[in-house]
C-alpha cells in the first residue's frame, strides 16, 4: 500500500465512525484502504488514532465503539471521552507491512508540526526510508521551512527523490546533495540510478559520486571495527585487571577470579532488585549504588579467601591453584543454591540504552561508550593507587622482595590482605560492567577466567601497562578477524597465536627488568 | 582427627528398622516412573528450566486425575547441565538404574542426538519437545517439535509474501551446531530453488554462549543496505539476550530489517526490554498469545502451578511453544499407555500411532500413525512491547511433518518408516 501523503496535505476530511470500524474490525485489504482513508484527513484527531495504532494502543471489542487506551485509561477514539473498558476488549494487532505505511503516515503528518525538533525528527526519518511518493510533500515542506537543520534533511531527501527526476540538471543537483551525506542508503540510491541511467554527464557524475559515497562508508565501516575492537578490549581488561593485582602482582594463581566477577555481577543484581522495591523512581540511577556495592562485596569475599586459603600457601602456587579451584567451585555451587542455576536478569538502565549516530551508519551504542569510560577511570584509580600512594609503595615493595620488606619494617600479612581485597573488590567492578552487557548467572565467571589469565599471561606478569596493550590487543585482534573468518574461526585464531607467542616470549610483551625479573 | 566410633548393634538395628519404613510405603502405593531430561544450569537452563516445570505440572495434572492404569506417575528430574556428553550419562542412568517408562527432554539437537544411540541400544522412549532440523527418524523418539516444514519453511515464505515485506536478500544467523547448520542448508536450498542467487545469502554463525554481536549486527547493516533483507536467526540459548540487546541498542528496526527467530519465544524475552525489538518475528506452532478454550486453561493450570510452588520469576512466567509440545507429548504417552494396558516401549510404541488431543493451540493434534511426528499447524508472530507476539500469519490447519526434507539431495529415496 502506498499512503498518499500528498493527500494528507491537502485533503481534509472528518475522522468517521465507518472508517475506524474497518480500521479495528476489518480485513488486511479494507484496514489498508481505510488507513489511507484516514491519512487523508490530515486532522490531528486522526494522528491520534494513527499512534495509538502504531503503539498497539487501539482497542476494540467484537461491536461498539473503538477506544484508545492510555495509562490505563480507555478513550473513545472519535469522541475523546473517556469511556470504561470491558471484557471481551481485545488490541488491534498490526504487522510491519503496515507498521511500515503507519510511520510514513504520521511522518507526513509531522512535517507540518509547529515545534521544529518534531520537524527534524520527521524528517530524519524520511531519509531512512524514502519513497518517491513523497517528492511533492517533501518540496512543499521546504518551501515554507525556516530551521537550518531540518532544510538540511529535508533537501537531502529531496535529493533522494529527485534522483529519477526526467531533467538532467535536476538528477545533477541531486546527486551534488546526496554526495555530502554518505550512507548505506545514499550508496544504493545512487547504485540503483547508475544501472538505468542514459545520460553520459549525469553518468560521470554518478560514478564519482559513487565511488566517493563507498570510500567514506568503508571509513565508517573501519572505525566501527575499531571501536568494537576497543570496547570488546575495554570489557577484557575490565575482567583481567583485578587479576593483574593479585596474580601479576602478588603472584597468586586465583582460579577463583572468575567468581569474584560473578560476585560483583550478582551484587549489581541485588542492588537493582532493591531499588525496585523500594525506590523505583530512581531506577535509573541504581549504577551509582551498585557500584560500590559490588566492589564492597567482592572485596570481602577476596579478603575471607585470602584469610582462609591463600594466606597459609603462599610460595607454593600448586597448591594455591588446586584451592582457590576450590574455593571457586564453592562460590558457584553457594549462587546456584541462593538464587538458583538461571540467569538472573539485570536491566541496563534507561540512559544506557540506544546508541548515538557518529559516522554515516555507525551506531555507537550506549551501554559500550559507558563501560569504556568507565575502564578508563578503574584504571587510571588503580595506577593512581599503585604508584602515588603509601600503600601502593608497600604493595610493591612486598611484591617485589618481600623478606626485605618486612626486615624493613612493612607488615606484610596485612599489605598482602590490603592487595587481595583490592584486587578481588576490582574483579567485583569488572562484574557490574560485565552485568551491563552480558549475561549474569552462576556460570558466567567460567567464560572470562581463561580469557583473564590470556590477558595477564599475554601481557607480561606484573606489569600494568602490559595487561592494558593485551587486552586491548586482543579485543582488537578479535574483531578485525571476524568478519573475514567468523566468531568461531576468530577466537581460534586468536588462542593459537597466543599459544605460538608464549612459547617464543614466556616473559609476555611487557618484561620486568633488573634484578626483580631474576626471581 | 576425632576417633570413629564403631557403629554398634544398636545402631544397625535402628539404620534397619529406618530402611524399612522408608521401603513400606514406596512399595504399598506402586508408580510409574518418568524421567525428565533438561538443563537446569549452564548455556540452556534459560530455555530448559521451564520445560522440566511444565512437564512437572502435567505429571501432577495426570495423577490428580486418577495417573495412568491406574498408578500413579513418579516424576525423576535430572540435570545434565548443558553439557552433551552428560545427556547421555543421565540418559543411561535414567533407563538402567530408575527404569524409568518414558523420557521427557533435551532441547538442542545436540543433546539429542548424543541421548540418540543410548535410547537406541536400550530400547527407551523419548519424547522431544523442540522445534529441529529434521533428518532423524528414531524408532525410539516421538518428536512433537515442528520439523522444518512446519516452521522454517512457512517462515521464510512470508518473509518473501508482499504481506511480510517482500525479503529478497537473506542473512542466516546461527549458534554453530547441528541444527542451524542443517536448518540453513535446508533454507538455501529452497531459496534458491525460489530463484534467489547465492550472493543475495549470508551465513554466519557464533559459538554458544557467545554474548558479543557487536560485528555481527554491524555486518547485518552492511548487508541490509541492499534493501529488503531479513535476518533469519537459529540463535539459541542465552546467547539471544545479548543478541537482542545489541539490535536495540544500534538501532535496527523491524521495518527496515526484520529478524525472524526459530528458537526465541515468551520464555527467551522474559528480562529484555521488547520496545525495540517490536515488530520482529518469531515462527511456532503455538504463542501464549493465542485465544482459546483450551490455550485459556492451559494458561491458567500453568499460573496457578508457578503461584502455588512459588517458582522463580513468579507472575512473569509465561508459557511457550516447546512448553505446549511437551504438554501434549505427555498427554498422549499417557494415552497410548492406557489405551496398551502396558507402559512396555513396544506396546507404547504402536499405540501411539494415530493418537489425538485437544492442545492449547487450538487445534487436534494428530501423532501421526507412520512417521512419529505430530501434525502442527504454523504461527508466525510479531514481538510487542509487553514481550508477547501478536500472530501475523498462520495456516488454516495442522500440517503433516516432513523429517526428511525435500530440499536437501538424496532424500526422495528415504522411506518413512
Amino acid at each position: 500500500m502506498t499512503v498518499s501523503v500528498l493527500a494528507a496535505l491537502t485533503v481534509a476530511l472528518a475522522l468517521d465512525a465507518g472508517v475506524l470500524d474497518k480500521i479495528a474490525r476489518g480485513s488486511q485489504p479494507e484496514r489498508e484502504e481505510a488507513l489511507a482513508a484516514l491519512v487523508a484527513t490530515g486532522d490531528p484527531g486522526s494522528a491520534r488514532v494513527l499512534r495509538a495504532l502504531l503503539e498497539g494502543r487501539l482497542h476494540a471489542a467484537p461491536e461498539g465503539a473503538v477506544l484508545i487506551e492510555r495509562d490505563g485509561a480507555f478513550s473513545d477514539a472519535l469522541s475523546g471521552a473517556s469511556v470504561p473498558p470491558t471484557d471481551d476488549l481485545e488490541k488491534v494487532t498490526i504487522n510491519n507491512r503496515l507498521r511500515r505505511s503507519l510511520q510514513r503516515a504520521l511522518l507526513g503528518l509531522e512535517m507540518s508540526a509547529p515545534e521544529p525538533e518534531r520537524r527534524l525528527e520527521a524528517a530524519r526519518a524520511l531519509l531512512q526510508a524514502p519513497d518517491t511518493d513523497l517528492l511533492p510533500a517533501v518540496e512543499a515542506a521546504l518551501q515554507r521551512e525556516s530551521d537550518s537543520r531540518v532544510r538540511e534533511a529535508l533537501l537531502t531527501t529531496q535529493g533522494m527523490l529527485a534522483l529519477s527526476a526526467p531533467e538532467s540538471n535536476r538528477r545533477l543537483a541531486a546527486i551534488a546533495q546526496l554526495e555530502r551525506v554518505p550512507g548505506a542508503i545514499t550508496k544504493r540510491l545512487l547504485a540503483d540510478r547508475l544501472a538505468v541511467e542514459s545520460d553520459p554527464a549525469v553518468r560521470t557524475a554518478l560514478e564519482r559520486a559513487v565511488l566517493g559515497v563507498e570510500a567514506s562508508l568503508r571509513r565508517a565501516d573501519r572505525a566501527g571495527l575499531v571501536f568494537s575492537g576497543i570496547s570488546l578490549g575495554s570489557v577484557l581488561l575490565l575482567a583481567a585487571l583485578g587479576l593483574a593485582v593479585t596474580f601479576g602482582l602478588m603472584g597468586v594463581i586465583n582460579m577463583a577470579h572468575g567468581e569474584l566477577l560473578m560476585v560483583g555481577a550478582y551484587a549489581t543484581w541485588m542492588v537493582q532488585l532493591a531499588f525496585r522495591r523500594w525506590s523505583p523512581a530512581w531506577l535509573d540511577w541504581y549504577l551509582a549504588v551498585a557500584v560500590p556495592a559490588s566492589f564492597i562485596a567482592a572485596a570481602l569475599i577476596g579478603a575471607l579467601l585470602e584469610v582462609t586459603v591463600v594466606r597459609k600457601l603462599y610460595g607454593r602456587p600448586l597448591e594455591t591453584l588446586l584451592a582457590t579451584f576450590g574455593a571457586s567451585l564453592l562460590l558457584m555451587q553457594g549462587v546456584r543454591s541462593a538464587f538458583g542455576a538461571q540467569n538472573v536478569e539485570v536491566a541496563n538502565p534507561g540512559w544506557m540504552s540506544g546508541g548515538i549516530t557518529v559516522l554515516a551508519g555507525l551506531v555507537l551504542p550506549w551501554n559500550r561508550i559507558v563501560i569504556l569510560l568507565f575502564c578508563s577511570l578503574v584504571l587510571l584509580m588503580v595506577w593512581m593507587l599503585l604508584s602515588r600512594t603509601r600503600l601502593g609503595l608497600l604493595v610493591r615493595a612486598v611484591t617485589q622482595n618481600r623478606q626485605r620488606a618486612g626486615g624493613l619494617g612493612v607488615p606484610t600479612p596485612r599489605v598482602d590482605l590490603v592487595a587481595f581485597a583490592l584486587g578481588s573488590g576490582i574483579a567485583g567492578l569488572g562484574g557490574c560492567a560485565l552485568s551491563q552487557i552480558g549475561n549474569v548467572g552462576p556460570e558466567m565467571g567460567q567464560g572470562f577466567i581463561v580469557d583473564s589469565f590470556m590477558v595477564v599471561v599475554l601481557g607480561g606478569v606484573g606489569q600494568l601497562a602490559g595487561t592494558i596493550t593485551a587486552a586491548l590487543g586482543l579485543g582488537l585482534a578479535n574483531k578485525m578477524l571476524e568478519p573475514v573468518a567468523g566468531a568461531v574461526l576468530a577466537k581460534i585464531v586468536v588462542l593459537a597465536f597466543i599459544i605460538l607467542f608464549i612459547q617464543r616470549r614466556p616473559q609476555g610483551l611487557f618484561a620486568l627488568r633488573g634484578r626483580a625479573a631474576d626471581e | 582427627m576425632p576417633k570413629v566410633r564403631k557403629p554398634t548393634a544398636f545402631t544397625w538395628l535402628a539404620l534397619l528398622c529406618a530402611t524399612l519404613a522408608g521401603a513400606l510405603p514406596a512399595r504399598a502405593a506402586e508408580t510409574i516412573k518418568v524421567g525428565i531430561l533438561h538443563s537446569l544450569s549452564g548455556t540452556m537452563a534459560i530455555s530448559e528450566t521451564s520445560l522440566k516445570d511444565v512437564a512437572l505440572m502435567t505429571i501432577e495434572e495426570i495423577n490428580a486425575k486418577g495417573g495412568v492404569l491406574g498408578k500413579k506417575l513418579e516424576p525423576v528430574v535430572v540435570d545434565p547441565a548443558s553439557n552433551w556428553p552428560l545427556f547421555a550419562e543421565k540418559a543411561r542412568q535414567l533407563l538402567t538404574q530408575d527404569k524409568v517408562a518414558a523420557v521427557f527432554g533435551c532441547w538442542t539437537s545436540v543433546s539429542r542426538k548424543s541421548v540418540l544411540p543410548v535410547f537406541e541400544e536400550l530400547n527407551g522412549l523419548l519424547f522431544y519437545p523442540v522445534q529441529y532440523e529434521g533428518e532423524e527418524l528414531s524408532q525410539n523418539v516421538f518428536y512433537t517439535g515442528a520439523a522444518p516444514n512446519q516452521q522454517a519453511i512457512p517462515a521464510v515464505e512470508y518473509l518473501m509474501s508482499k504481506e511480510g515485506g517482500g525479503a529478497k536478500r537473506f542473512f542466516l544467523l546461527g549458534t554453530d551446531y547441528v541444527y542451524p547448520r542443517t536448518t540453513n542448508k535446508i533454507l538455501r536450498a529452497f531459496l534458491k530453488v525460489k530463484g534467489i542467487p547465492e550472493s543475495d545469502i549470508a551465513e554466519t554463525y557464533t559459538p554458544f554462549g557467545h554474548n558479543d554481536y557487536q560485528t555481527i549486527v554491524a555486518q547485518i547493516k552492511a548487508f541490509g543496505a541492499g534493501g529488503h533483507t531479513a535476518v533469519v536467526s537459529t540463535i539459541n540459548g542465552d546467547s539471544n539476550v545479548p543478541f537482542y540487546k545489541e539490535l536495540g541498542n544500534q538501532g535496527l528496526k523491524a521495518t527496515d530489517i526484520p529478524v525472524v527467530a526459530f528458537s526465541v519465544g515468551e520464555e527467551e524475552l522474559r528480562g529484555i526490554d521488547t520496545k525495540p525489538l517490536v515488530g520482529h518475528l518469531a515462527a511456532w506452532n503455538y504463542f501464549m498469545s493465542l485465544k482459546n478454550k483450551n490455550n485459556a486453561a492451559f494458561i491458567k493450570m500453568w499460573k496457578a502451578y508457578v503461584k502455588k510452588n512459588k517458582l522463580p520469576g513468579g507472575d512473569s512466567r509465561v508459557t511457550n511453544d516447546p512448553m505446549e509440545a511437551t504438554y501434549v507429548g505427555m498427554h498422549m504417552w499417557a494415552q497410548a499407555v492406557q489405551k496398551a494396558g502396558s507402559t512396555k516401549v513396544d506396546d507404547v510404541r504402536k499405540a501411539m500411532a494415530g493418537q489425538t488431543f485437544a492442545a492449547p493451540s487450538g487445534f487436534t493434534l494428530k501423532m501421526d500413525e507412520t512417521n512419529h511426528h505430530l501434525w502442527k499447524p504454523v504461527y508466525i508472530g510479531e514481538v510487542q512491547g509487553d514481550g508477547q507476539f501478536d500472530v501475523v500469519w498462520k495456516t488454516g490447519t495442522a500440517i503433516r511433518a516432513q523429517p526428511w526434507s525435500p530440499f536437501i539431495a538424496g532424500n526422495e529415496k528415504r522411506a518413512e518408516r
